[in-house]
């Protein structure tokens, strides 16, 4: 008997892998959690039934969501991680050395239970003695904050169901409030390409360039997401993502990555036109 | 059968949209499947009969005052009362005894009845036929119905309940008491709005010694012949629910209410109020399902506040007015959606908050009161600019809706204060009706 485990990319459209075993199910206040072990992918993380991360592919995703705002801003002290209960952006935050404080907020605590046991190679570094996880309600830990941060980092799953207040106006208010005054956010953001993902992407967008100044994406491939072109919003109130990005104390560090290097970093904020179009678009509207 | 809507509503919305057979039983005279689950809604709330309404709450409300009172007969209200009650006046001539509700000085809003004004109202008319209560108020203020009762049931006068923000405080322990376990003799109450039945669908209630045969020929004077039958299976579905699973759904919601009320006092500035207004009296009980919120001390408008949600943040709430808002919260919604009010909220205060000078500060005025509502309404009347009317008698409505409780009503006298409040409840945006007017740039004046 073969198993497979499909993730619905759209309606329409769906993504198979083949399972070799069950590692764990459990349901719990907020979101049912599965573990897979698969054959091409390795392990699997799956929220409600759609694709989290994969063991094979999640270093593009984890690099880049972290990598990217670190070689801009030059003094990030204080971060603060929304989402990522697997613990692979902790995993790459914690390679730099002059980051004093990782809070990690994480609304559903069986996702990092379970990461802890069954997915070492995203969560090893959650034990961190910089790192506090806080198991609550993301929107309400950020509304009690202000001027705290340098960096934030939402990430988050798809904005259906307990994710979906990561990507309202309140939420991203209320992250410009908890910065610095040179403080960047970054989020996951979607796909651009199918129009379900797509609305998404806009709305996002729209929200974020009302409340900073500087708001635009970056992109990067991500073999196992829904069409693979995925996106990242940088959102700024003083840094450039290209101007003030500094290669050389990046290239200093010697942090090892897989995916990430500053020319990439370069080449990810040069977009297709058409999703220059979706983002002049909502520009337009808010 | 229609096929564009039967695609829109789908097959079995249309399959129930049936009338006029046998089996099916007849609202206006119910024998069968109507009176068996007219039965069960009465035993569920504690009444002896119950009644479907078609025609929303609003019907339910003018026959209370039909069944109770007739051509120059009195009935005692609170002014508060929703513009159904005033309008069940102007059709069948009853006059009006109105007792000013109590009023929070900081929140400019009013309150439930006093005991002592409920008393002065009976002794100095104790020709009354009937006295009405709101159970609770739009804010979710309860009057001390119990001992109204008693007083309205030693003068001989029946005790009527505006039940239509109450609906679920049969089925928790911790809300405010009941109309029916108050002793009220009839309350109308709006499964539609907290029980979960289809709009404009709602039920009256009624205790003997009130004739449930007469109720039921007052209900037909004004009632459709041709009564929608998903509304009336929404009501019966409604009852099923609250009855087997309300207490749990409440439970949820008085969960949330709570949360979100120590959350937005937090915020500052906002003043979410709760069971702390509780004084015995005029605040007999509060309905701890109702978030309303006090905006004016960050300088915004309850209505500004509205908007905001609404536009910039895609928060729909219940209404928002001159000092106040208020968000029906309810068992269907998530906690994300709590959090998300909370976090709106604080956002609105951070990029809009400013000096409350200037701003309106009461959403009750007492009124002066020349003339019956009928005697008004249909007295020679004459149109004159909004602006221009200060001192005259009103021959027609003016309200904001929602909440739809009339700041004039016919018979009262335009006052320079009713006038302000008027026009600063159009500046900021509320949605006011009642007036011939559409614009309400005239109103209708006795000549």
């Amino acid at each position: 008997m073969e198993l497979w485990y499909t993730d619905e990319h759209t309606r329409d459209v769906r993504f198979s892998m083949k399972v070799v075993e069950q590692i764990a199910s459990r349901k719990s206040d907020v979101q049912q959690i599965d573990i897979l072990d698969t054959q091409a992918y390795g392990r699997v993380l799956v929220l409600d039934g759609g694709l989290m991360i994969t063991e094979k592919d999640e270093f593009i995703y984890h690099e880049m969501i972290t990598h990217v705002p670190m070689a801009v801003h030059p003094r990030v002290k204080n971060v603060l991680v929304i989402g990522g209960g697997d613990g692979g952006t902790v995993r790459e935050l914690v390679k730099y050395r002059s980051i004093e404080s990782i809070d990690l907020v994480e609304v559903d605590k069986h996702v990092v239970l379970l990461a802890k046991k069954y997915l070492p190679f995203t969560s090893s570094k959650l034990r961190d003695r910089r790192v506090k996880v806080w198991f609550e309600e993301g929107l309400r830990y950020v509304r009690g904050k202000k001027a705290e941060y340098d960096l934030i980092i939402v990430d988050s799953s798809d904005p259906y169901g307990p994710a979906e207040g990561f990507f309202t106006r309140e939420f991203y208010g209320t992250c410009y409030k908890a910065l610095r005054d040179d403080g960047i956010l970054i989020n996951q953001h979607e796909s651009p390409f199918y129009s379900a993902h797509q609305k998404s992407v806009r709305d996002a967008h729209r929200h974020i360039a009302v409340e900073f100044p500087l708001a635009t994406v970056y992109q990067c491939h991500i073999p196992s997401y829904p069409s693979g072109h995925w996106l990242f919003g940088f959102a700024s109130k003083k840094y450039h993502p290209i101007g003030d990005l500094d290669e050389e104390r990046w290239n200093r560090l010697r942090i090892r990555t897989r995916y990430y290097n500053t020319a990439l970093h370069r080449g990810a904020f040069a977009l297709p036109n058409y999703v220059l179009d979706i983002l002049k678009e909502e520009e337009l509207q808010k | 059968m229609n096929p564009e809507l039967a695609e829109y509503f789908g097959k079995l919305c249309m399959e129930l949209d049936v009338n006029s057979m046998k089996p099916l039983d007849n609202l206006g005279h119910p024998v069968s499947v109507i009176r068996d689950a007219q039965t069960l809604a009465a035993q569920a709330f504690g009444a002896d009969n119950a009644f479907f309404m078609v025609n929303g709450t609003t019907s339910a409300v003018q026959t209370m005052i039909w069944a109770s009172t007739s051509r120059g007969e009195k009935i005692i209200l609170p002014r508060n009362v929703h513009r159904s009650a005033i309008n069940a006046l102007v059709v069948n001539g009853a006059v009006p005894v109105y007792i000013n509700p109590g009023r929070d000085r900081r929140l400019g809003i009013p309150l439930g009845m006093r005991i002592a004004d409920v008393e002065k109202a009976i002794s100095e008319h104790p020709d009354a036929k009937a006295i009405l209560v709101n159970n609770p108020t739009y804010y979710g203020i309860c009057s001390d119905l119990a001992t109204i009762v008693k007083l309205a049931h030693e003068a001989g006068m029946l005790v009527l309940a505006d039940e239509a923000h109450g609906t679920h405080f049969t089925f928790h322990e911790d809300l405010p008491v009941s109309a029916m376990a108050a002793g009220a003799d009839m309350a109308a109450c709006s499964i539609h709005k907290t029980g979960g039945s289809l709009t404009q669908s709602s039920i009256l209630l009624s205790r003997r010694p009130v004739n449930p045969d007469y109720v039921r020929q007052i209900i037909t004077l004004t009632q459709s012949t041709s009564a929608n039958y998903l509304l009336l299976s929404s009501l019966d579905i409604a009852r099923h629910h609250l009855f087997f699973k309300g207490r749990a759904a409440y439970q949820k919601t008085i969960d949330f209410s709570d949360y979100a009320r120590e959350e937005i006092n937090d915020l500052g500035g906002y003043y979410a109020f709760g069971p702390e207004l509780v004084d015995g009296d005029a605040v007999f009980a509060f309905d701890r399902t109702k978030l309303s919120v006090h905006t004016r001390d960050i300088g915004l408008a309850g209505i500004e506040v509205y908007d905001h949600l609404r536009d910039d943040y895609g928060i729909q709430i219940e209404f928002g007015d001159v000092g106040n808002l208020l968000a029906i919260l309810s068992a269907g919604d998530r906690m994300m959606d709590v959090e998300r009010l909370i976090s709106a909220l604080a956002e609105i205060k951070r990029l809009h908050e400013r000096s409350p000078a200037g701003l309106f500060d009461h959403e009750y005025i007492d009124p002066v009161i020349d003339m019956a509502p009928q005697d008004a309404f249909y007295a020679k009347k004459r149109r004159v600019p909004m602006r221009e009317s200060t001192g005259l008698v009103a021959g027609e409505f003016v309200m904001s809706y929602p909440p739809g409780i009339p700041i004039v009503a016919p018979g009262e006298r335009i006052t320079p204060d009713i006038l302000e409040h008027i026009l600063f409840a159009k500046d900021k945006g509320c949605f006011m009706t009642g007036t011939e007017d559409m614009n309400l740039d005239f109103i209708q004046v006795v000549a």
